[in-house]
């Protein structure tokens, strides 16, 4: 099976989010980017395919700035046997010209599945995998949290309200990976060392349309700050009141 | 003529309450767009649904409905509904940000080659185009952005607008459910025990951490969310606790667990880490109750009881139950 692992960077989740001057982006003085958590387990899920099956490739893409060859480099030590930069000047947050880019290149290279992130954790969209499989013409599972293949089909489970989904599904397919998939894997020295070694693709990446644009990026209304209504079990009476004058009960 | 669909979701025949609010939304945009309000759903045994619709104030319905459709197909529905979609001439595809939204508008939004945004708070059209406000960063920043392609595709927070009641019923077109090949399609759906209310569905969460020292002291919690009645308020955890294996994942409260925005959220022994505030932080009142009066969860939480939770939690608990046994 040829699989292509989608990845991204994205701010480490305990960054403090500052607004740059131009009031739409994000100022990256002094944001650490890490490979987004949840394309750990796309990651990890892909490598652990192509071992039950002992053949096929794992090829991970991104589409972003040059800096991201860091998390692809950290990819191909993970055990990923190729990377492809898909390069780029921006910040890549809108998901029908993202989706459209991927989908064309995709369609370029081999390939029976394809693994991505439930979300990316920076534009929060959660939106990659669905839009992929249209494009492609692929099956698509979300969110999935067990995977098993067997005789070319994929069965997933995934949470939904109240209950948990069992799923099958054809190949080709696009599966977003959420946690609790697997517990992945960090490179090691041999894994650093042959990184080195493996094919590294980078080139521009070809963006069409955008289908949305950002008008404005802001920090939300700090809530005002609370009111301790005293201490231990003698303030719950103060509590209640307070709920109900909120008719929050 | 510039018409909004809406998908709206049914399970188990019954119509599910962010639709209608997603409806709201739609009504919303319409009175600026001049255009009607669609609501679309797919399923086998969809009159109930159709129905509770009706009550809406959308302007019509259309039910694709059928054998082939008894079980959720993404791939299959979304070509179904992208067909009405185009046959209405939709310039906005709205639903609710749901597991069945988020897994099937992004592909009604390629099928259309449109835009999309998900998990949107607010929803707007002016000066002739689509706006929509969302959290990103987990919460830590909000984006404004229109959209520069149509048809518009967003999905809408639960709990977010009223559920529309406006209507006295609305015409049904009723569409045969293609057969054909399913690409992926729904085996089994296995219910959570005890058949507990959805988080993100929930009026009251009452979260716990590690404040609580012990698997088994999250009796407390349960107690304290069973008092508020039957399908009333949901137990949620801090991935502490979750990664301790002392509650399931589905319960994980943050930016890698789920965001949830009810009515009222109790935050009961737990810190308050960014990422944990990433997950509730647009509950609309928020009551904390932790032994640290510098825990970081007092800065965004409206009303909170310094204590120790063990001594606090039942006191809690029992009130509710003697609010909740008067009413
Ligand atoms: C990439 C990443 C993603 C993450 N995602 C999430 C996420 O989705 N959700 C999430 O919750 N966290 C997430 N975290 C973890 C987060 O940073 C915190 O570690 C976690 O939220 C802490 O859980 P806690 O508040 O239960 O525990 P602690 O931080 O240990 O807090 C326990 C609290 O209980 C109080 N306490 C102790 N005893 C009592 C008592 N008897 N009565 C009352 N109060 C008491 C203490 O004062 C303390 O404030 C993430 C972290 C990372 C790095
Ligand atoms: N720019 C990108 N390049 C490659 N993969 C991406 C990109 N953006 C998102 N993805 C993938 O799609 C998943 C979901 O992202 P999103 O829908 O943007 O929240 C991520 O976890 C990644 O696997």
């Amino acid at each position: 099976m040829d699989i292509v692992v989608c990845i991204k960077r994205v701010p480490a989740t305990d960054t403090a989010i500052k607004i740059a001057a131009d009031g739409k982006s994000i100022d990256p003085t002094g944001v650490n980017f890490e490979l987004n958590a949840y394309d750990e387990f796309a990651l990890e899920q892909a490598l652990r395919i192509k071992e039950q099956l002992n053949a096929g490739s794992v090829t991970v893409v991104t589409i972003g700035p040059k800096d991201s060859k860091k998390q692809l480099d950290d990819a191909l030590a993970r055990g990923a046997d190729k990377a492809v930069l898909l390069s780029t000047t921006e910040w890549m947050f809108d998901g029908a010209q993202t989706a459209a880019a991927l989908a064309a290149w995709i369609k370029t290279v081999p390939c029976n599945l394809v693994l991505c992130g439930r979300q990316a954790v920076d534009s929060d969209n959660n939106q990659m995998a669905g839009n992929l499989a249209a494009r492609l013409g692929f099956a698509c599972v979300t969110e999935v949290g067990k995977l098993t293949l067997e005789n070319g089909v994929f069965t997933a489970e995934r949470d939904i309200e109240g209950a948990r989904e069992v799923v099958t599904s054809k190949t080709p397919a696009v599966i977003s990976c959420n946690k609790g998939l697997n517990e992945p894997r960090y490179a090691n020295l041999k894994g650093i060392m042959a990184a080195k070694k493996k094919p590294f693709v980078e080139q521009p990446a070809q963006l069409g349309a955008r289908g949305v644009e950002i008008q404005a990026l802001t920090l939300p209304a700090a809530r005002a700050a609370g009111k301790i209504l005293g201490n231990g079990a003698d303030a719950v009476p103060a509590l209640i009141a307070a709920l109900r004058e909120q008719k929050a009960l | 003529m510039s018409n909004i669909v809406v998908i709206a979701e049914a399970r188990g025949g019954a119509l599910k309450r962010p639709s209608l609010e997603a409806v709201t939304a739609a009504l919303g945009l319409a009175k600026q767009t001049g255009g009607k309000v669609i609501a679309v759903l797919c399923g086998s045994g969809l009159d109930a649904a159709c129905a509770e619709l009706g009550k809406s104030g959308a302007n019509q319905i259309v039910a694709i409905d059928g054998a082939s459709f008894a079980n959720y197909s993404g791939d299959a529905w979304a070509k179904a509904i992208a067909d009405q979609c185009k046959a209405h001439a939709a310039t906005a595809v709205l639903m609710a940000h749901t597991a069945m939204g988020k897994d099937l508008l992004p592909r009604v939004s390629a099928q259309l080659d449109g835009s999309v945004l998900t998990d949107t708070v607010e929803l707007a059209f002016a000066g002739g185009a689509f706006t929509a406000k969302k959290p990103v960063f987990a919460g830590k920043a909000t984006m404004t952005a229109k959209a520069t392609k149509l048809p518009f595709c967003a999905t809408l927070r639960p709990n977010n607008f009223a559920p529309a009641t406006g209507g006295s019923g609305a015409e049904v077109q009723k569409v045969a459910a293609p057969g054909g090949d399913l690409l992926a399609v729904v085996k089994e759906i296995i219910a959570a025990a005890g058949g507990k209310t959805p988080l993100q569905e929930a009026k009251v969460v009452v979260a716990g951490g590690r404040g609580l020292k012990e698997a088994q002291h999250f009796k407390l919690i349960e107690d304290l969310a069973a008092a508020f009645g039957p399908g009333v308020a949901a137990v949620g955890a801090s991935r502490a606790v979750v990664d301790a294996g002392w509650r399931p994942h589905g319960e994980q409260v943050g930016q890698t667990g789920k965001v949830v925005s009810p009515p009222l959220y109790f935050a009961i022994g737990i810190s308050g880490a960014i990422q944990h505030l990433a997950g509730m932080r647009t509950a609309r009142t928020i009551v904390a109750i932790n032994k640290d009066a510098d825990a970081p969860i007092f800065k965004v939480a409206d009303f909170g009881i310094v204590g120790d939770a063990f001594e606090v939690v039942p006191a809690l608990t029992k009130a509710i139950q003697a609010l909740v046994a008067g009413k």
